[in-house]
């Protein structure tokens, strides 16, 4: 069975009726698996068709993004409101698979090294997902249960990625063999907030899920407010961006895969730790928030 | 389903997992569309989508109901070969072939939105397009060709 829903009430109503049909939206992910025999969908739940899934908006307060919304599309459209965002959607894949991927596909397939979700977790974004019987919001750091398992019930959908738009600098960071079509050996993301005075961070690779590393986060916010940095915009002392990076591969729960070892992970992600603190910083000083 | 592909309308009754690149190469009998790794990591399979490039391996059949498909076999004029085509031949950019087809779709789809691209952003274009003969550099030298004889 192909369910190819025009409307956003006829695919929760599809969802509710059908909860086996494998919900697609660029592919990119389901149909590797349909192709190499790890599915074999005798009903797939089509979304490309549903307009509402493709619209996107920006204001003051930050974006919301359809789930539909490729790649391609956060590259043009999103690099002033979340640039970690825009810089991990550029390093996915390759052009073909950017004009399909999209990034509510990004989180159904909840890869723990899904590009999308380490500068979602580091801005604090959220996810809205629908069935039927209602819409709720899952905060991006609770919709992730374990290796491509997520938050959403059989019949939920996701319908949009609400994220606060950046007061500061952001980046996203990943180690692979090469620039393109790399699946993350282990990635990065930190989000400055001066406004709040808050640090984000977001994890790839490094776990059974995309992780957080909360104890970074706030021991750089307990100094720079304490050392009066936001304000002064000073160089931050070397210690610091090593401690921080330290704190962050404590976080780190890494494992022995085909894509590279435990040991190597933490190395790799004390460098993108501190080089991303380093770059964010030297932005923050350069005055461009 | 119905799908328009080189001009021509076709309707067909696909699977639901069934892939772009099966309903072309074995339905319809489009074998110029290569098909190798089936996981989007090669470029073999690149056709033009409602002018878009996209790997026919990743895009299921169903998904392209109604749309407008040009694979290598739709490039070439009553003239003759695309302009591109021709500069691959001329550059050397072609040794076994096989990447060829997706090389020249995805070098068409840069040309038209960056006529006169840089080395890199050739190389962006085209990284997702494996050449296992790694004939890459007369490659980005055919895509030179034809930018400069389109200027």
């Amino acid at each position: 069975m192909f369910l190819q829903p025009r409307t956003w009430d006829e695919a929760l109503d599809d969802r509710a009726h059908h909860p086996d049909a494998l919900p697609v939206a660029g592919g990119t992910d389901v149909l590797v698996d349909i192709n190499v025999g790890r599915a074999h969908p005798d009903a797939v739940l089509d979304l490309t068709r549903v307009p509402s899934l493709r619209e996107w908006s920006t204001g003051p307060d930050g974006a919301r993004i359809g789930a539909c919304v490729t790649y391609t599309e956060l590259i043009a459209g999103f690099a002033r409101p979340l640039p970690g965002l825009v810089m991990a959607a550029r390093s996915v894949g390759s052009p073909p698979i950017r004009h399909r991927g999209t990034i509510g596909g990004n989180l159904g397939s909840a890869s723990p090294a899904g590009d999308c979700h380490p500068p979602l977790l580091a801005s604090g974004a959220s996810v809205e997902v629908a069935s039927v019987r209602g819409v709720r919001t899952v905060p991006v750091r609770e919709f992730f249960l374990g290796p491509k398992r997520n938050a959403l019930a059989a019949d939920e959908l996701i319908s949009t990625v609400c994220a606060p738009a950046a007061t500061g600098p952001q980046v996203f960071t990943k180690v692979g063999p090469r620039n393109a079509m790399v699946i993350a050996v282990c990635s990065f993301a930190l989000a400055l907030d001066p406004r709040r005075g808050v640090v984000g961070t977001g994890m790839g690779s490094v776990g059974p899920v995309p992780l957080v590393a909360d104890g970074a986060a706030h021991f750089l916010e307990d100094h720079l407010e304490a050392a009066g940095l936001w304000r002064s915009r000073e160089p931050l002392d070397p210690s610091v961006v090593g401690r921080f990076a330290e704190l962050v591969v404590g976080a780190a729960r890494p494992i022995d895969d085909v894509r590279g070892t435990a040991a190597y992970r933490r190395h790799a992600l004390h460098v993108l730790a501190r080089r991303s603190l380093q770059w964010c910083w030297d932005d923050y000083c350069g005055g461009a928030t | 389903m119905k799908v328009t592909v080189n001009g021509a309308v076709h309707h067909a009754d696909v699977e639901p997992g069934e892939s772009l690149l099966h309903l072309l190469r074995e339905r319809l009998g489009l074998t110029g569309t290569k098909n190798a790794c089936e996981q989007g990591e090669c470029g073999s399979c690149v056709v033009l989508l409602d002018d878009v490039p996209v790997c026919a391996c990743l895009v299921l059949a169903g998904q392209a109901d109604g749309m407008t498909v040009t694979t290598i076999e739709g490039v070439a004029g009553p003239q003759g070969l695309h302009p591109v085509q021709q500069a691959f031949v001329d550059a050397g950019a072609i040794q076994c072939g096989f990447c060829t087809p997706g090389l020249v779709l995805a070098t068409i789809d840069l040309l038209r939105h960056t006529p006169a691209p840089t080395d890199d952003d050739v190389r962006e274009a085209l990284a997702g397009n494996l050449c296992r003969c790694t004939g890459y550099q007369q490659v980005i030298e055919a895509v030179r060709l034809a930018a400069r004889r389109s200027a």
